[in-house]
Parts: C-alpha cells; structure tokens; sequence
C-alpha cells in the first residue's frame, strides 16, 4: 500500500478527544430507510475518509453532520456536548463547513459573493453596517490563487467558470470557513489529474493546521493517498472503521464493493478489477 | 507539490473593455429604452413635455408605479412574485381610508396601522408559498381576487352601501404628518426660484410647478435604498442568492425563508405607501384604486433588468423601467398619436425586455 502514499501523514492522532462524534444515526425519507444507525467521528487534524457506492447514504450521512436533514434518530456531540443543528448555519457556527456534492453555488452570481454566501464580512455601525466589498474581492482572489486559480476578476461570474474551477470556488470557500471540520463529498468527481492532486494536497495542509477532514469519495486511490482512518458504508450501515496500515487496499475495494459481490466478481474477470 | 500557489497569468484571459463590463449591468436594458423612449418624444412630442411642468407630469405617475416597481423588483430578484400588489393598494387604501374617515384616527396612528396590515397580508403571502411549496404566482393569484373583493365588501360596510369612502382630505388636511405622504416639497425653494426668473410663473408671479410632489421623492429615496441594500448588505446578498438557487443558498446558511417572507412584507408595504399617498391625494378611495398595477409594475420590472426566473436584476432598473411607463402613458398625449398606442407600445416593450434579458443572461452565465 506504500506506493499509493503521496502525502506526509501526521501521527494517527489516536490519543486526540473527537471534535464531532455522530452515534447510530438513522435517517428516514418516509419510508425509504437511507441511514440505519452511522456512528463516526472526527478528531482535529485528522482525515477521516467515508467510502461507499453510490446510494449507499455518504451524502444524506454528512447532510445530517452539516445541519441540513435532522437525523430521525441518534445523537450528535461536539466535545462531548450534545447538539441539535436545526440549519446548516448551526453547523457553520459550531465550525463546520461543508463542500456539498452539488457545489452549492448560484451561477447567476459572482465569485466574490458566492464565496461569502451566507457569511459576508460586514463594516461600519448600524444602520450604516454594510458589506466589506473590498476584503471580499481581494480574500476571494487570494483564496483562488492559493488553490491555483486565476480569476478574470472577483466579479467574474461563477456560471463562467468550468466544473473543475467551480469545484475549486467551494472547496476554497469550504477551507476559508472550515475552522475545526471540513467535510468533502466527492470533490474529486469533476477534477482532472492536476486538480485532483492540488485537492488532495489541500487536505493534507487543513489538516496539519489541526482541522479534521471528511472526504468522500468512491475512489479507493484518493482515499488512501490522503486518509487516516476510513470508513465504509453500505446500504445505510458502517462496515466498521480501520486505520490507516490496518488495512490493504483490496481489503478496502473489497469492503465497498459489499465484500462477497466482489469477490464473485474477481473471480469471474480473473483479477482485473 | 508543496507549493500550490501557482502565480502564472492565464494566457486566455483578455482584458475587458468598459463596454464588455456595462454590458453586464442588469439596468443597462432600461437606461437603453429611457433613452430611446426620450429621443423619440423630443422627435414627435409637443415642447412642453421637458418643460419643468411637463417632467412632473410624467414623473408624478412614474413615482406612483415604481414605488411598486421597487418593491416588485426586490421580489422577483429573490424568486418569488406578487400578483396580490394591485389589490392590496385597494385594500391598503380602504384601510387607511376607513381609520381616518370612520374611526378619526391621526396619521401617526392610521400610517402605521395600514402598513402593518399590508406587512401582515405579505407575510401571509409569503408563509403559504414556502408551507406548500406552490408556485407564488399562483398563490398570489387567489390574493389578487380576494383582496379586491375584501376592498369591495369593506367599502360598503364603511361607507354605507358607496364603493367610494369620501372625506379623507378633510379629515388630515390639518394633521403635522400630511405634508410628507401629500402635496408638494421644497414650495419655497421653487417660490424664490420662480422669483428670480429660473422657472416659469403664472401671470400673477406664483411658480407653475408648486414643487416636487412627494412621490417623486419617496420613489427615489426607495431606489437609492433598495440599491444600496441589494449591492452593499449581507441582506442584499441573500436577496439573489435566494432568488437564484433556494437550496444552495439555504445550505450556505442564507435564512432564505426569513428573506423571502420580508420580502412579501416589503413589496405589501410599498403597495400601502402607494395606497396612502394616492388616496390622500384624491381626497377619497375607490376599489378600483391600483387596477392592474400588480403587472405595470412587473413590467417595470422586468424592463429594468429582473429575471422572471429570479436572482437577478435590480432596483435602478426597475426605477428607469418605471419612468418609461411614465413617459410612455403621458408622453403620448403630448403627440398626435392615438392614446391607445399606449399598450401596444408597453406590450411591445415588455417583449423586447425579456428576450434582451435573456441574452444577458446568457453573456454573464457563459451558457450558450
Ligand atoms: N431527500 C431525499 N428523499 C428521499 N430519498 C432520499 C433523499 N436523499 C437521499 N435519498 C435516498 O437515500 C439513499 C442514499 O443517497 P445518498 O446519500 O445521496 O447516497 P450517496 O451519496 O452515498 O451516493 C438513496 O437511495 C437516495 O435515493
Ligand atoms: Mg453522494
């Protein structure tokens, strides 16, 4: 598995105490059962990866871990301390930022107010309070640069900008806000192999500031080039947690795959999957 | 790797002119037919029309609509739409009508009181459209009928059997609060103006234009107002992304249901500060009061740059869409045109409005 290591990994960081623990957590959507009792957690500087196949809940998981759905039933701690998000602002306050699967982004608006969406730096005295449109433009582009994006301007509209670049908008702005947790789900999908790895370095550096990371994804390669621990899930369960040198890499696609499945599939294509 | 921060300049990236940039402006459409609209009465149009006198003229009813516009504007920036405003100058005004007339109450009680229930009827609005998820036109459609029957039945009840309530003039002809919502402003200004020859007088020395009718005033400090609150507050920043993608903009952590129901609140009270100001002018209210105004004011809208389909547009657009209305209706009387040019004119204004928005739209998107 060494050849898949391309980043510096910290310590385990087993001692640490979790920032975030989620325990058994379901989710219903009427009768559709898409989370059947998750327990995860995340502890500072670590990055803690959340596998799965499509469908089987890493989205609605981490909705319900950035205050967007309400789990139906479990608990939710932040150090120790049991909370209640009733809005993806709750979550944003208590220091978790969230790079949704869909991005998240109004196209018809432009980088700079995007990027501040919801959290816009404000000046002055009321009533006189007003946008700081100033440390808005300039924060916007420099946070871009440091992801290694060239804006036209701050003012350049995010309908204008390629999958990959508007990928690049929220992971930076997700990174910007993200003062103890930041969650990723799939910010690989739309990059290309130069994004990916500037991605994947991104994480590597929040989480020697001491952030913890969540990164989704369904690919195994992204995953262990940057995780610490990692998680599967299927169908609405966790197949367990495993750290990072417990665990191969085909014992990890293995487990994705819903283990047996695979294993049918690996016989039959004779070892080319 | 270590070092992310790639300095490199985009070779593909060209400078834009300040054309390529104003072509980007919502309001750029509006300013475009203002001009337009101006040239072609300095063509066909009687002199007197930008006479001092004849700006007012147009103004005055401009100022009546775009006070609406405004509101309407703000609203369709964030999404949603309000087809209940016309009525609720009806009804707005027989409840300013009726507290003044039958229950003899002081502008500082009656002013509020309209707006409150204007802001209530808004707020109303606004909690149906986000607890069902309906389409707001079609919940703001039922408003439309049920506040204009509500101003019907009311007016019977207070002015036993009319569907005319008379008397507000006496009743706050001498109230402090009266000059701010009636009449004209600066009247002095104008008299020694008028005394030092800058503006036309009546033979007997008294300036032809009085002043600056209130409305004009409040219809301009409004577009000052929503513009600095759409481009230089959170809260305007909230406004578009509201209108422009709900659950992006609500897992952002934009309230969007707060926004969305001041904004119902909002566009409510602009419509009773029309109903205020145009009944205490006429001295009396009707329930034909603000017939039709839910779609001038659309069209205003949408002239100055609103997107049907929400986050984007602006107020400064909607200010100018407003005066082309003004323009429009007014301006022709001064001509030898028939006046019913008047609405193939708006239709045909409306029109070239959205498709010009739509390539806009198109132009700041990238989409082809
Ligand atoms: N809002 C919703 N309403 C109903 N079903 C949903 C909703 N969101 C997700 N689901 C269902 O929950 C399951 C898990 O979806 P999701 O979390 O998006 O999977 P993943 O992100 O792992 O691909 C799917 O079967 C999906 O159809
Ligand atoms: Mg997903």
């Amino acid at each position: 598995m060494t050849q898949d290591t391309t980043f510096h990994h910290g310590d385990p960081q087993r001692e640490a105490k979790p920032i975030i623990q989620m325990k058994n957590i379901e989710k219903h959507f009427g009768n559709i059962i898409a989370l059947a009792g998750v327990s995860f957690d995340v502890r500072p500087g670590e990055c803690h990866c959340l596998l799965g196949d499509n469908g089987a809940g890493k989205s609605t998981f981490i909705k319900t871990m950035s205050g967007v759905h309400q789990p139906t039933k479990g608990e939710i701690t932040i150090d120790g301390k049991p909370m209640n998000f009733t809005s993806p602002r709750d979550a944003m306050e208590a220091g978790i930022a969230t790079v949704f699967q869909d991005l998240a982004m109004i196209p018809l608006m432009s980088v700079t107010r995007n990027f501040f969406m919801g959290r816009e730096p404000v000046k002055g005295r009321r009533p006189f309070r007003r946008m700081d449109v100033e440390k808005m433009n300039e924060t916007a582009v420099e946070e871009m640069r440091k992801m290694g994006i060239n804006l036209r301007g701050p003012d350049q509209a995010v309908g204008t900008l390629s999958g990959g670049e508007r990928q690049t908008v929220a992971i930076a702005r997700a990174v910007y806000f993200g003062a103890r947790v930041l969650i990723l789900d799939e910010p690989t999908s739309a990059l290309g192999v130069r994004q990916t790895s500037n991605v994947l370095a991104t994480i590597d550096r929040v989480r020697k500031q001491g952030v913890g990371v969540v990164f989704i994804s369904h690919n195994v390669r992204h995953a262990l080039a940057v995780g610490d621990r990692f998680t599967v899930l299927n169908r609405g369960q966790t197949l367990g947690t495993a750290t990072r040198g417990d665990i191969t890499p085909e014992e990890l696609q293995d487990l994705m795959a819903g283990g047996q499945e695979l294993a049918q599939l690996e016989g039959s294509l004779e070892g080319t999957v | 790797m270590a070092n992310m921060a790639q300095t490199v300049q985009d070779e593909r990236l060209k400078q834009e002119g300040l054309g390529a940039r104003l072509m980007k402006r919502p309001e750029l459409g509006a300013i475009a037919g203002v001009i337009l609209v101006t040239a072609f009465f300095l063509i066909t149009a009687d002199s007197a029309m930008f006479t001092l006198s004849g700006i007012m003229n147009f103004m005055t009813p401009a100022a009546q609509l775009g006070i609406l516009a405004i509101g309407a504007a703000m609203l369709m920036i964030g999404g949603e739409f309000d087809l209940s405003i016309g009525s609720m100058v009806a009804f707005a005004g027989l409840i300013f009508g009726a507290s003044v007339v039958t229950f003899g109450l002081p502008l500082i009680v009656a002013i509020p009181l309209t707006m409150a229930v204007a802001a209530g009827l808004g707020a109303m609005n606004g909690m149906i459209v986000l607890r069902t998820g309906l389409p707001s036109f079609i919940v703001t459609l039922a408003f439309l009928f049920v506040l204009r029957g509500a101003s019907l039945v009311g007016l019977k009840l207070a002015s036993g059997g009319s569907t005319q309530l008379r008397g507000v003039r006496d009743a706050v002809q001498d109230d402090w609060l009266a000059p701010f919502f009636s009449g004209d402003a600066f009247g002095p200004i104008f008299v020694a103006l008028a005394e030092i020859g800058l503006i036309d007088t009546f033979k007997n020395g008294t300036p032809k234009v009085p002043g600056i009718p209130v409305e004009i005033l409040w219809f301009i400090a409004l577009s000052l107002v929503a513009t600095y609150v759409l481009l230089r507050t959170p809260q305007g920043n909230w406004v578009f992304a509201s209108g422009g993608d709900r659950n992006a903009a609500a897992n952002s952590g934009v309230p969007v249901r707060k926004v969305k129901i001041s904004l119902f609140m909002v566009t409510a009270i602009c419509a009773a500060l029309v109903a205020i100001i145009t009944v205490m002018d006429a001295g009396s209210t009707d329930a034909r009061r603000g017939f039709m105004k839910e779609f001038e004011a659309i069209i205003a809208a949408v002239i100055g740059g609103c997107l049907l389909t929400g986050g984007y547009g602006s107020a400064i657009g909607a200010f100018f869409g407003a005066i082309i209305f003004g323009m429009v209706t007014i301006g022709l009387t001064y001509t030898d045109f028939d006046q019913d040019w008047f609405q193939i004119f708006l239709g045909g204004m409306l029109l070239i409005a959205v498709l010009f928005n739509n390539y806009i739209r198109k132009r700041v998107t990238g989409e082809r």
